[in-house]
């Protein structure tokens, strides 16, 4: 009996999960004709119908977006990786004055929600000449992340310095040390952030919409917004575009869910 | 940065070594440059400025700045589209009860054994992973006259619920609340989920074996256990409300008296080019934000210090 209301909770959640979500990808095989015809749980007569699905891309430039997208993308994970790992090995293996009022910037920074600083960081990218250019959103991502460094500089800690330390003994740098030994492994943890961070930037709004206005520039999600406006009643079409942005999240999911999972609840926490 | 490290505490270096010492003294600070210039430049400069701009009248361009004190601030609290926005933060507050209280009952009743555990857990936590404007335009489409939402109501014999979801001031901000709690339930839910998994199984097994039902469980060893990431919930649900931009900019533009704070400064900011108004409005709501994260510390000190 307490199994059935269990059962029953889970299979409404899911409905509420996926159904918005069904409706659209329906939508998204209709004709225009169809569309105005059938009510939206109607699914599409023809599954092959993939005419909107070319509108989208030729219409929004997807691909651009994708490309420019996947370009802001990776320069960014390499960069965040790189300055975290740094970072969190000055941090983890050296001691030296001022280390805990750094700790202590990093910390605060954490609790600046970065919506309420855009106004004036606008005014620096912007004199630093970099608006409507790939690199504003490029140092942004890099220059807002406080998390990674949390995750890198918590990982850090459970490799034994002894490890380093035998290496020098050996001969070797502190810069061997962190490309030898320190950057091979820590991969989990750069996993761990290139899933986290990798989702938020594919997902990012606000920064891409204030900063790479041209139409040159679109990212993934301005493609998708600027469906807005011309296409405000051809839902067949927005529909179609929806679905393609979706659709890669779809698959790294599928493919990714543990590790996911546990990077979200390894970044979260702190 | 080839020094020669050797592995002598700095006290004991002999006089010679001295070079190798002073750089030894930088040598942290070398790799720590990068991400502490990128965090002075992208957090606490632009904070500064951000201070600095809300004591003056500016339209981003002009090279002069007039001084005008507290008018700014007095603006945004004594004119009512300013200060309404923090009335519309209280649907999305109001609306992550709801979220953790969801999310909280799925953590528990997918902790234990259930089957096709993995299928619910992933369906839940997806559409945490979506892209803002996607889900923002899903929900339009659901919302919609004579949309899916209505449709459904009809089915299933609440066809008179019918109504302007979006475009009805009473019920637009309920509607995009409902949205954002579709949206993030996904994320606490994982964060409870993760947190109870912490919780050695032996305790369980143990209150078990006292006669303990699955509700006593519940209340005495899951809640007490996952606190910390409880209390975390309600920090990010506060400082999110405060900050919600993507839902109603997306969906209503902040039309129907949905502006939010984040909205409302925006536009204050990039469209009617008063900077110095929109820097007086980011302050407050940091000011806000950190003295709700600081009650939070305060009341639920962090037991375990985990950094340095």
């Amino acid at each position: 009996m307490k199994s059935a209301a269990k059962y029953a909770s889970l299979i409404v959640a899911s409905i509420v999960v996926l159904l918005p979500l069904t409706v659209v990808f329906f939508a998204a095989f209709k004709t225009r004709s169809e569309y105005s015809t059938t009510g939206p749980l109607t699914p599409p007569r023809n599954w092959f119908n993939f005419d909107n699905f070319v509108t989208a891309f030729t219409e929004g430039r997807m691909l651009l977006g994708f490309w420019n997208t996947t370009v802001i993308l990776a320069i960014s994970l390499t960069g965040t990786i790189l300055v975290g790992t740094l970072a969190a090995y000055a941090v983890s293996r050296f001691d030296f004055p001022f280390k805990r009022l750094v700790l202590g910037l990093f910390l605060v920074a954490a609790l600046v929600p970065g919506v309420t600083t855009q106004v004036a960081t606008y005014q620096i990218v912007k004199s630093m000449g970099l608006v409507n250019t790939p690199g504003s959103a490029i140092v942004l991502f890099l220059g807002t992340d406080i998390i990674s460094i949390y995750i890198f500089i918590q990982f850090m800690q459970s490799i034994p310095p002894s490890l380093d330390q035998a290496a020098m003994i050996d001969g070797a740098t502190r810069f061997t040390v962190y490309r030898r030994i320190i950057l091979p492994l820590m991969k989990p943890a750069i996993a761990t952030v290139a899933i986290i961070k990798g989702i938020a930037i594919y997902n990012e709004f606000y920064i891409p919409f204030l900063y790479l206005r041209s139409p040159d520039l679109s990212v993934i999600s301005t493609a998708l917004f600027r469906f807005k406006g011309p296409y405000g009643a051809q839902w067949e079409t927005i529909a179609a575009c929806t679905m393609i942005v979706i659709l890669p999240t779809v698959v790294i999911f599928l493919l990714l869910q543990r590790f996911i999972y546990n990077g979200i609840t390894a970044g979260a926490t702190k | 940065m080839t020094t020669t490290m050797q592995r002598r505490p700095a006290a004991v270096q002999p006089a010679p070594a001295r070079p190798a010492a002073r750089r030894r003294r930088w040598l942290p600070w070398l790799y720590l440059a990068p991400a502490l210039g990128l965090l002075i430049t992208f957090t606490y400069v632009p904070v500064g400025n951000m201070v600095f701009y809300s004591f003056h009248s500016w339209d981003g361009l002009d090279v002069t700045m007039d001084p005008v004190g507290l008018d700014n601030y007095v603006r945004v609290f004594t004119d009512e589209r300013y200060w309404r926005v923090f009335l519309i933060s209280l649907y999305y507050f109001v609306a992550s009860f709801a979220q953790i209280a969801i999310a909280l009952y799925f953590a528990v009743i997918l902790s234990f054994n259930t089957r096709f555990r993995n299928l619910f857990k992933g369906i839940l936590f997806f559409p945490y992973l979506l892209n803002g404007v996607a889900v923002g335009f899903v929900f339009l489409y659901l919302f919609q006259p004579d949309g899916t939402l209505d449709t459904v109501l009809r089915w299933i014999g609440l066809g008179d619920q019918t109504r302007y979801w979006l475009g009805d001031p009473d019920i637009a901000n309920i509607s995009l609340a409902g949205t954002s709690v579709w949206r993030f339930t996904g994320l606490s839910f994982v964060l409870f989920l993760g947190a109870i998994q912490s919780i050695p199984g032996e305790i369980y097994e143990a209150a078990e074996i006292d006669g303990a039902s699955r509700w006593d469980q519940v209340w005495h060893i899951i809640v007490p256990g996952i606190r910390r990431i409880i209390s975390l919930s309600f920090i990010l649900a506060i400082s999110g409300s405060l900050s919600v931009f993507e839902i109603p900019f997306i969906m209503t533009g902040g039309a129907n008296g949905t502006r939010t704070f984040v909205v409302q400064a925006y536009e204050t900011a990039f469209q009617f080019r008063q900077i110095g108004l929109a820097s007086a409005m980011a302050v407050v709501l940091l000011l806000i934000v950190l003295l709700v994260t600081w009650i939070q510390r305060r009341l639920v000190p962090d037991e375990e210090v985990s950094l340095s």
